[in-house]
């Protein structure tokens, strides 16, 4: 193993770990300002309690994914050093203005979100709220359009071989930009939604905290009946994008090695073993024309193939294909389970539908492998270029030592898997207890006090109890 | 004068004071992790954890500004830095990844509830002097072959880049006690003034040492500081340096007046730091590569100091509110668990 495959292995494993939380605090910021505003609006304390509860699950996965953020930003310079300094010019603006427009919007205010309580005057800490959840959308929209710039760049002249940029707008606002974020951002508020989702049915399963739960499933059922559809015609509407820029990307979705007979259409393949050396699909279960009427929308269209260009320009087949055909997969699931819930709340029996609950339950997770799912499919599906077309991945790379790498490779391992182990099982002890009725209110003395954690101050009283 | 000359040495200096804005703010609550073995029991470490746990994300943030504005204003620099330091920059991540997360999981855990107090006592020592030798071994300088890291893996291991890593780890030692005195009171208070003044001692004489052998790793810096009259123009900066560090012995002990160690220790800090920077200038990577040289292009560097121009005053405006809201001592007399 060499450094360069060491250091993919590397970026592909802190990112992948990374970019769940990012993922999830998405849609859950959002949810909390929806939450603190029923609240203030109704007075109802089930929302205030639900509030404090989601606000515990926000606080660990945004550490979370702060402390694995922090590693990301360095990861370009530790192991892509080549592309640092090539394509910084372009990258390093975009990135700052990250910090500069998102992440310290966030930190700041979460400070006030989490241990402001009574500290402020509630419609203040309603808008540190909102503006942690905006912080995460400015932060979606900066780190986005830097990776569309990679998959599509634009705007830019070529200097010596580095990147200069020409016209910032046509930068930022690069081809595949727009589609990719609407994309990412409907994922990210779907992978919340089914986690909602997914916690209230199971507790209906169990009959615990059912107040609470049929709320948070009327809201799971209702976001996803309109964003799950979106997301499909979204995700349309990116292939064809994806075609446009990147057809051999699109040729590796449906490892389309041939040219179809003349008059036929391209199939859609619904399983098959891609085989990299005979240039064929082993064991392929496909039907005819379909691929043609899904990729290009047109009946009989074409779309290229993998043999139109040498192997060296293509990449990695069969991951690209199956990694497609489980977030496709996930997305049609999540349909399925949209449409019965909206059908059966409509028919007044969406809190007595046991299987639907039992679903929910099973499809707590099923945002995540989405996401990752697609997430390999538009990055190994780039390869083998990181500036598609311009840059080659293998040119990119640090001149640093395999060791090196080895030895950070193994340490990023046993240390994410040590903190991530313990993270996700507070998480689930958290979401085992559920939302607290009357969740003691901090207390302030003369209004000078930093209050207990509201965080905490739950967990006490729960020490109580056990 | 033109953009390409001048936006170099703006963003010299803004590049300098993020480094600044969070070698102070991350230094404290880094310092109170180094102390934390000094808490008496879990609940003074609870106390001590608690003076930080709504602003330390966003002093952590300083970083990640730091690194951004490398790679978008001096991106071969950032290359060649990153890269060159390889292992030290991992240990320092790795060590804020486990320092980060115990802010959290240590008011989650119950069990485990101890493993936290480490994470963040040993993630913090251990950030603290990674951090310090990377400051080091840049000072020092990194040899450069056609705008290339020449460097071996392990060149950064010296005994200077060993001493400014002890140096920083026992100054931000001393951040965290003042910031204690500021922010607590009662034993906990106490605990942390008898701290103060034998670590005011430690980190002068890590000064002096730093100061002494810094002239002595390159020429240049000599040069800088002891040609054509320079001395009595750069003199003031340690001569300050000392006086504040008198003042902080004396402000250590005196009851009352609970925010003047702080205040003292970061105006030592800016000091010690300013030293540092003059040492570097006009290289970003010593001691060959120099700001016009790493610069990226103008529309670059021009595009981002718009924003910055815009944003930085908002980013520090509603970084102090938020400290302002959290202002006051923290009550021991709170149970957390």
């Amino acid at each position: 193993m060499d450094a360069l495959l060491l250091s993919r292995i590397q970026f592909g494993f802190v990112i992948s770990f990374h970019v769940m939380f990012p993922a999830f605090t998405i849609g859950l910021s959002s949810w909390l300002a929806y939450l603190e505003l029923r609240w203030l609006r109704t007075r109802d304390p089930v929302w205030r309690d639900l509030y404090f509860f989601w606000l515990k699950i926000f606080a660990l996965s945004f550490g979370m994914g702060v402390v694995s953020g922090i590693v990301m930003s360095f990861q370009l310079g530790t192991n892509w050093s080549v592309l640092s300094a090539r394509a910084g010019n372009i990258l390093g603006p975009l990135l700052s203005y990250e910090v500069l427009t998102a992440f310290f919007l966030e930190a700041s205010f979460l400070g006030v979100m989490l241990f402001g309580w009574q500290r402020v005057p509630e419609k203040l800490h309603f808008l540190a709220t909102c503006l942690v959840a905006l912080g995460t959308l400015f932060s979606t929209f900066w780190i986005l359009s830097a990776n569309s710039w990679l998959h599509t760049p634009s705007g830019y002249v070529m200097v010596d071989g580095t990147f200069r940029a020409s016209d910032w707008s046509a930068v930022v606002f690069n081809p595949s930009f727009p589609y990719r974020l609407v994309h990412m951002t409907l994922a990210a508020f779907i992978t919340t939604c089914f986690v909602i989702g997914g916690v209230s049915g199971w507790y209906l399963r169990r009959s615990v905290h059912r107040e609470a739960a049929g709320r948070m499933l009327k809201a799971a059922v209702g976001f996803a009946a309109i964003a799950v559809p979106l997301q499909i015609v979204a995700g349309d509407l990116h292939g064809l994008n994806t075609l446009h820029h990147q057809p051999i990307k699109v040729a590796a979705m449906e490892a389309h090695w041939h040219e179809p007979e003349p008059g036929q259409g391209v199939p859609l393949v619904l399983f098959a073993i891609p085989n990299e050396q005979g240039e064929r699909n082993d064991y392929e279960i496909a039907i005819p024309e379909l691929g043609s009427l899904i990729l290009t929308h047109e009946r009989g269209g074409r779309i290229p193939t993998l043999t139109s260009v040498p192997p060296s320009e293509r990449p990695p087949v069969a991951p690209v294909f199956y990694a497609f055909r489980v977030m496709v997969g996930i997305g049609l699931t999540m349909l399925i389970l949209t449409l019965c819930s909206a059908w059966s709340w409509y028919r007044g029996r969406l809190l007595q539908a046991r299987w639907l609950h039992l679903s929910w339950n099973l499809m707590l997770p099923a945002g995540f492998v989405a996401i990752l799912a697609g997430w390999y499919v538009t990055e190994i599906g780039r390869q083998p270029y990181v500036v598609y077309g311009l840059l080659r991945t293998a040119e990119a790379v640090s001149e640093i030592s395999a060791l090196s790498v080895a030895v950070s490779l193994a340490v990023y391992v046993v240390a994410y898997g040590f903190i991530f182990g313990f993270g996700i099982w507070y998480l689930l002890k958290i979401l085992r207890r559920g939302p607290l009725a009357h969740e003691p209110a901090p207390e302030t003395e003369g209004g000078e006090r930093t209050p207990a954690r509201p965080i905490s101050a739950a967990n006490d009283a729960l020490r109580e109890t056990r | 004068m033109d953009m390409a000359s001048v936006l170099p040495v703006v963003w010299f200096s803004v590049i300098g004071f993020g480094v600044l804005m969070y070698v102070l703010l991350d230094g404290f609550v880094l310092g109170l992790g180094v102390l934390a073995p000094f808490a008496e029991d879990e609940d003074q470490l609870d106390l001590m954890m608690n003076t930080a746990a709504p602003i330390w994300d966003g002093n952590e943030t300083w970083l990640v500004l730091g690194g951004t504005s490398l790679l978008a204003a001096f991106p071969s620099a950032y290359a060649i830095i990153l890269s060159a330091l390889y292992l030290p920059v991992l240990l320092m991540l790795v060590a804020l990844v486990f320092r980060g997360v115990a802010f959290e999981f240590r008011f989650k855990a119950q069990r485990s509830r101890w493993l936290w107090g480490w994470a963040f006592a040993l993630g913090s020592v251990c950030a603290s002097f990674w951090q310090g030798v990377i400051l080091g071994a840049l000072v020092e300088g990194m040899p450069l072959r056609e705008g290339k890291y020449a460097g071996g893996t392990f060149d950064w291991f010296s005994p200077f880049s060993m001493l400014t890593g002890a140096a920083v780890v026992f100054g931000y030692a001393l951040l965290g006690s003042t910031w204690l005195i500021l922010k607590t009171e009662g034993p906990m208070q106490r605990n942390a003034r008898m701290l103060t003044r034998p670590l005011v001692m430690v980190v002068v004489v890590f000064m002096g040492l730093v100061s002494t052998w810094l002239p002595f790793l390159d020429s240049r810096i000599m040069a800088r500081w002891f040609e054509s009259g320079n001395f009595w123009w750069l003199s003031p900066v340690p001569a300050l340096a000392l006086v504040v560090a008198v003042l902080l012995w004396g402000a250590a002990m005196a009851n009352g007046r609970d925010a003047r160690p702080f205040v003292l220790t970061l105006c030592f800090f800016a000091l010690g730091f300013a030293g540092l920077v003059l040492g570097i200038w006009p290289n970003i990577v010593p001691p060959s590569l120099s700001i016009w040289e790493a610069a990226s292009p103008p529309e670059s560097q021009g595009f981002v100091l718009v924003g910055l121009v815009v944003l930085l005053p908002v980013i520090l405006g509603y970084t102090a509110w938020s400290y302002r809201v959290f202002r006051g001592k923290v009550s021991s007399d709170i149970s957390y668990h």
